[in-house]
């Protein structure tokens, strides 16, 4: 048997499977400009749509007068609330269960809300067109901040009046959307109030914007000879969509195709449904023409869909020596004006009750109250899964916090606290399964890796020779380990509009074996095409090189319900693993007939089916799929073809142990990044490449929320950041060399072990950059302050600190 | 943002582009690298119905070395300032500022004309040009004439510049001693939170003149007589320093912005000032 091993590894090198390093198949027409995204579409007779929007934050709508805009060439609509009004589309229902205006019904809730949409022959003309049409408008009294909102005598949602009640319980205050518990309340307070220790803080997570390079846009094409809707869209959830479209439109499902073409970045911006699809459809079903409409950069900015904006209070309790025995978190969440978070219907704070973190935390509680305010409705997973970044930014102070109040090292402080190995499945105290980790492990080689001992003695010296005088710079060593909670999810408890979050995988293997597969999710720049592919060359012994795999269009895709969440791998590979198995058994019986032997008597061995104990007496894939095509087989019918519509058993748990190294100026309040240490755990690792670089993506976007990126909003409402001049999209230029390292737990419950990988850099580097600007001013008494830490934030804290004499 | 239309003309010689300016008066603009006028444009906030696009005219380009006189036409791009190597060994310190300007992509457009012709506080060049007392040649109906940089600026976006004027080119002599071009900026392709251009002589290991001005801290360039004349007579020691601080100080007004409060901008400004000056001292 010796004599067959090389030939067995290189037969397995080929497939390019599981592990491999494999080129990303879609870079060959990215890199040459020659993708094609909806912008892209060029349509016969196309029109092009545009909005009138807001420029209150809060303001009654008195009148809107198309006249001038109608009598401009080339214009052919202008649609307000009236004309959508009796389609009943005026209004469209949110992922949130509220519901949200499509065109202004009578009032404005945000600045640059939808207003009017214009339809024109030229993009350019419509353009033109917004700026004939005359609205008039009422200014009225604008709430900004959540917690004057609660109080206010000012009614945003008049719509909503006199309703106590919402879709996630009882209403407190006509600016009260829901107050969402989880945990043992009265526990809690318990521990609280005999601990050896407390220590309570206050933060905000300011709010933001995922702002992919790809805008959000559509085209919708209502063909009114067959009757059928074709839309095409910047949809990270195509099959959602077309059932949303369905219910909405009353067009039925199967007579409405939605493709996602190529997606430039989604980072959950592109998950939620616009009232630019709503209008361009009834554009489209109005005039029988092709809509087109794409928002530009500051419309992406100021009206779709934000992220974080959490206002969070935690307490934690422990003993002396550190060890934690309660956690209280309480949250006010900004919702803006309409509750439009794209979270699954149970969990209208996301999965923010993953708070606890790495950590055995017997007892805790998590209160979450959303509040209307005068700002743009979203409240999506910016690059991580639903409100976990929030969650692993909050537990991830509060053990600072608590270590400066034990004068302890916030390294050992986590270490004595982490969940234990062999604790795995673990319950929390918050209602979640932990499905496998080895924190331990992968801390120490974290601190190992980068000397956090010398690390340490390295700042000490630095605080001393600042307090000397002889320097202007501090060093700061932000720590945080993360536990994520991705692959949404199990159908019994996640769902979205009453949708199960399960997903799908069609396989079609060719006569001369190649294949097609197809997925209900639809890849935004993650390479779904070649990671798919190589799950699928591992299972059923064709080379990756060999499959296409195909997504977003619900007409050839089966059902799923997208991507996001870092939900891709946990479920619907986990769906390509199990076509994939459905494939292979067939196989295995043709291979058996092919061999003359028994099913049980042959064995899969990479691409093909051997007899057991006669390795040289075998059936390839390749021939396997021939024959399944073109010999009768008895008992089987001709093709080989499987479908797997998978139903997590339970969410996956990606964790991390990150490590940053910073030196800041504290003069300017310029960080200087020196270094950055990520160690993943993702599972079982599909393509070590494609991990690396989406590592490499989520600490860019954590670097930028924690060190600039924000949307800010005046006292009238006004967004004071809204072009990429002040909105920080960092580049090669601001970030740092990435150091990236692993360990390898498999999940047990996925069929191959793995996830999911995309948005953990993001949820575990946004508490490290943030950790290491705070850390810097330990030693001279910070405790913690406030995101984003810009230049002049930094500088404050210097200020306040009394460093600048 | 989509602009209005326009109708665009590309003259080929500056006698065009005068008569264009005489025949459309208000409605007409110039347009060197376009990097800040486009945007406007897009985002409807200029309305220029007639858009003259200078990149045609060859006159307006070269950078001429005579003697002791340098001259930079207004088409100079900042990538052409950054390699051409003559200009960076007579004066270092306009590479180093135009290396501190956005980013590649916008040199290869972005004129040193376009920057100064503009009246943003937030560009550099005025500053710089103001630092090296540069004089501004400007060309109209009624023939050139030359305005120092340091009586160009009036206000944001203002200019002695007249509508139916261009701004043919700048010159100055070339720089003696030590220089520093020192910008603090949120991130690449940003304007500066502070931004100090220093030029020193240095004679019997004193400072024998000094020239000094701030970016983007008040509404015009701030070029800070009484900075200079706190570090001349001084060997730029801690003393010295701080003295021109505190004038610089004294000159400039900085308005709150996305970048930081008053109290921030000033604070950095005096840092970045006490840098560029000690830069500058090192290497005269």
């Amino acid at each position: 048997m010796n004599d067959l091993t090389p030939e067995r590894e290189e037969r397995s090198a080929n497939l390019k499977g599981l592990g491999c390093s494999r080129k990303r198949v879609e870079d060959a027409r990215f890199t040459q400009g020659k993708g094609n995204y909806v912008d892209d579409l060029k349509m016969p007779g196309m029109l092009h749509g545009d909005f009138v929007r807001s420029p209150y934050a809060h303001a009654r709508v008195v009148s809107v007068n198309k006249d001038a805009a109608l009598a401009l060439d080339g214009v052919v609509a202008v649609l307000t609330a009236e004309d959508l009004a009796p389609l009943n589309l005026h209004w469209m229902p949110t992922l949130a269960g509220d519901k949200q205006m499509v065109l202004a019904d009578g009032k404005v809730l945000f600045q640059g809300q939808e207003v009017a949409f214009v339809v024109a022959r030229d993009r350019y003309v419509a353009a033109d067109a917004v700026e004939l049409v005359e609205v008039e408008y009422e200014e009225l009294p604008v709430l900004t901040d959540p917690f004057e909102s609660l109080k206010s005598d000012v009614v945003l949602r008049e719509d909503l009046a006199g309703q106590t009640t919402g879709p996630h319980g009882p209403r407190k205050h006509h600016n009260h959307i829901f107050t969402w518990e989880q945990g043992d309340e009265t526990a809690t307070n318990q521990v609280m109030d005999s601990a050896d220790v407390v220590v309570e803080e206050s933060m905000y997570y300011h709010r933001t914007h995922p702002c992919p390079l790809e805008t959000c846009g559509c085209v919708a094409s209502m063909d009114k000879v067959n009757g059928k809707l074709t839309l095409w869209g910047t949809f990270q959830a195509p099959h959602v969509v077309r059932t949303v479209a369905s219910m909405l439109s009353g067009i039925e499902e199967h007579n409405i195709r939605v493709i996602s073409p190529d997606i430039g970045g989604g980072f959950g911006n592109k998950v939620g449904v616009y009232p630019g699809y709503i209008c361009s459809i009834v554009a489209s079903i109005v005039t029988g023409q092709p809509v087109k409409w794409v928002e530009d950069r500051m419309e992406n900015l100021m009206a779709t869909a934000f992220a974080r904006d959490y206002w969070m209070t935690g307490k934690i309790a422990a003993t002396k020596e550190g060890k934690i025995t309660g956690l209280h978190c309480q949250v006010t969440a900004d919702h803006g004006g309409f509750d439009a978070c794209a979270d699954p219907t149970k969990f209208p704070a996301g999965f923010m009750n993953i708070c606890t973190g790495s950590y055995d935390i017997p007892v805790a509680y998590l209160a979450v109250d959303g509040v209307y305010t005068n700002k743009a409705p979203g409240g999506v997973s910016y690059r991580c899964s639903f409100r976990v970044t929030e969650a692993v930014y909050f537990i991830e102070r509060m053990i600072e916090v608590l270590a400066i109040e034990l004068d302890m090292d916030s390294a050992e402080l986590r270490r004595i606290n982490f969940i234990r190995k062999e604790q795995f499945p673990y319950q929390s105290a918050l209602g979640w399964e932990y499905d496998s980790g080895d924190y331990h492990t992968a801390w120490d080689k974290a601190l190992k890796t980068v000397d956090y001992d010398g690390l340490r003695k390295e700042q000490a010296e630095r605080v001393a020779a600042f307090k000397r005088g002889e320097t202007r710079t501090l060093m700061g060593i932000g720590l945080s380990f993360f536990t994520e909670i991705v692959g949404a999810g199990p159908v019994k408890n996640c769902d979205i509009l009453g949708m199960g979050m399960f997903d799908s995988c069609e396989i079609r293997i060719h006569p001369t074996g190649s294949a097609i597969a197809r997925l209900g999710t639809i890849s935004q720049g993650q390479g779904h095409a070649t990671t798919f592919a190589q799950i699928l060359a591992s299972e059923i012994g064709i080379p990756a090189d060999s499959i296409t795999i195909e997504e977003g269009d619900t007409d050839t895709a089966p059902y799923g319900l997208g991507t996001y969440g870092s939900r891709s791998t946990p479920v619907a590979g986990a769906a390509a693993a199990m076509a994939g198995r459905k494939i292979r058994a067939k196989a295995q019986m043709i291979a058996a007939y092919l061999l003359e032997v028994h099913d049980d008597d042959v064995e899969f061995d990479v691409d093909r089916f051997v007899v057991k104990g006669v390795p040289e007496r075998f059936k390839t894939m390749k021939d396997i799929a021939y024959a399944a095509y073109n010999q009768a087989i008895p008992g089987l019918e001709p093709g080989l073809e499987a479908v797997s519509y998978y139903d997590p058993p339970n969410m996956t748990y990606p964790f991390g142990a990150y490590v940053c190294v910073m030196d800041i100026d504290v003069d300017t309040g310029v960080p200087d990044i020196r270094r950055f240490y990520a160690l993943d755990d993702c599972g079982t690792r599909i393509n070590p490449m494609i991990i690396e670089g989406q590592v490499h993506g989520g600490l860019t976007e954590a670097l930028a929320v924690a060190l600039g990126q924000e949307i800010a909003y005046d006292k009238m409402g006004n967004v004071k950041n809204a072009t990429l001049m002040d909105f920080f999209l960092p580049t090669a230029w601001e970030v740092p060399n990435f150091e990236t390292d692993h360990t390898v737990t498999p999940s047990p419950h996925h069929p191959i072990g793995a996830k999911g990988v995309g948005e953990s850099p993001h949820v575990g580097g946004v508490p490290c950059f943030s950790n290491a600007v705070q850390d810097a001013f330990r030693a001279f008494g910070l405790r913690h302050t406030n995101m984003p830490h810009d230049h002049w934030r930094i500088w404050q804290t210097a200020n306040d600190l009394g460093l600048h004499e | 943002m989509i602009p209005a239309a326009f109708d665009y003309y590309r003259p080929k010689d500056v006698e065009g582009v005068l008569a264009l300016l005489q025949e459309h008066g208000d409605d007409a603009r110039v347009m060197a690298g376009g990097h800040s006028l486009i945007p406007m444009m897009k985002f409807r906030m200029a309305e220029v119905p007639h858009l003259i696009d200078l990149q045609d005219i060859a006159a307006l380009r070269g950078i001429t070395i005579d003697g002791d006189t340098i001259t930079i036409g207004a088409m100079v791009s900042q990538h052409e300032l950054i390699n051409h190597d003559g200009l960076s060994a007579a004066a270092p310190i306009l590479r180093e500022t135009a290396l501190q300007i956005a980013d590649p992509q916008v040199r290869y457009m972005g004129t040193v004309g376009g920057n100064i012709a503009n009246g943003d506080p937030g560009n550099d060049m005025p500053g710089l040009m103001q630092c090296l007392d540069a004089q501004i040649e400007l060309l109209g109906p009624e023939g050139s004439r030359v305005v120092a940089a340091r009586d160009y600026f009036e206000a944001a976006y203002m200019t002695d510049r007249e509508d139916d004027e261009i701004l043919i080119s700048v010159s100055f002599a070339v720089p003696a001693g030590g220089y520093a071009y020192e910008k603090q900026k949120r991130k690449i392709g940003d304007y500066a939170t502070a931004a100090a251009a220093v030029q020193i002589t240095k004679v019997g290991g004193k400072v024998a003149t000094a020239s000094i001005a701030m970016t983007n801290l008040s509404d015009v360039p701030v070029w800070s007589l009484g900075a200079a004349d706190a570090l001349v007579g001084t060997a730029c020691e801690a003393g010295a320093l701080k003295a021109a601080v505190a004038a610089m100080l004294g000159d400039i007004d900085p308005t709150e912005d996305n970048r930081g409060p008053v109290a921030f901008k000033r604070h950095v400004a005096g840092i970045i000032l006490t840098r560029a000056i000690t830069r500058a001292w090192d290497r005269a």
